[in-house]
């Protein structure tokens, strides 16, 4: 799949769920960019943001496989998930403030 | 005229924060060497890490670290740039 592809796919599904795609569409593209290289790297779209672990054991990235399960609290308290990806409708048209999001996935599921 | 920092990036080749600093580094035309961690593996990538969580112990990327004790983490252009002394 092209990231132009999935650009489209998740445009749709972001919508579906009452949120939306980051407005600055390079930087959603190299998100996606991302994503899709570690779909071919892990067999399985694990967060761009995130060191996988480094087998690329899927029961160990379960809860950053994009929309990671940090996603919603992410947005409802910062208006934006970890990477930027998926934002709320507010946090496009500027309402909120644009902060950078801290790491939420606990430190022991972390590849340290 | 001040010496040039010795700047290191801890970076994932597939995070656009990650890319977003490199970015930010060459437009700026400041030298700067990287890592990108996701394209290590075995022992050179445990050695590289074991790098990243003295200098971040939440081992997130990008890790910056200027001159060897000054950290930054994530990207933010603002504090970047005051670290650097860009006006």
């Amino acid at each position: 799949m092209t990231a132009e592809a999935l650009y489209e796919i998740l445009s749709k599904y972001a919508e579906s769920q009452g949120i939306r795609l980051n407005r600055d569409r390079d930087f959603v593209m190299d998100i996606l960019r991302g994503l899709l290289t570690n779909e071919k790297r892990y067999g399985y779209r694990s967060c761009p943001c995130r060191l996988a672990a480094a087998a690329g054991e899927k029961e160990k990235d379960k809860d950053i496989i994009c929309p990671c399960v940090y996603r919603d609290p992410d947005i409802k308290e910062y208006g934006s998930c970890f990477c930027g990806l998926y934002v709320s409708v507010e946090w496009n048209e500027g309402k909120i403030e644009h902060r950078q999001v801290p790491e939420r996935r606990p430190k022991e599921k972390r590849v340290m | 005229m001040a010496p040039a920092q010795r700047i290191k990036l801890f970076t994932l080749s597939t995070c656009s924060h990650c890319n977003k600093t490199k970015k930010f580094f060459r437009e700026n035309g400041i030298d700067m060497e990287f890592v990108d961690v996701d394209l290590l593996t075995g022992s050179e990538r445990e050695r590289v890490m074991d790098e990243v969580r003295k200098l971040n112990p939440d081992c997130s990327f990008p890790t910056i670290c200027i001159d060897e004790h000054n950290i930054l983490v994530g990207f933010n252009e603002e504090k970047l740039k005051k670290a650097l002394n860009i006006a």
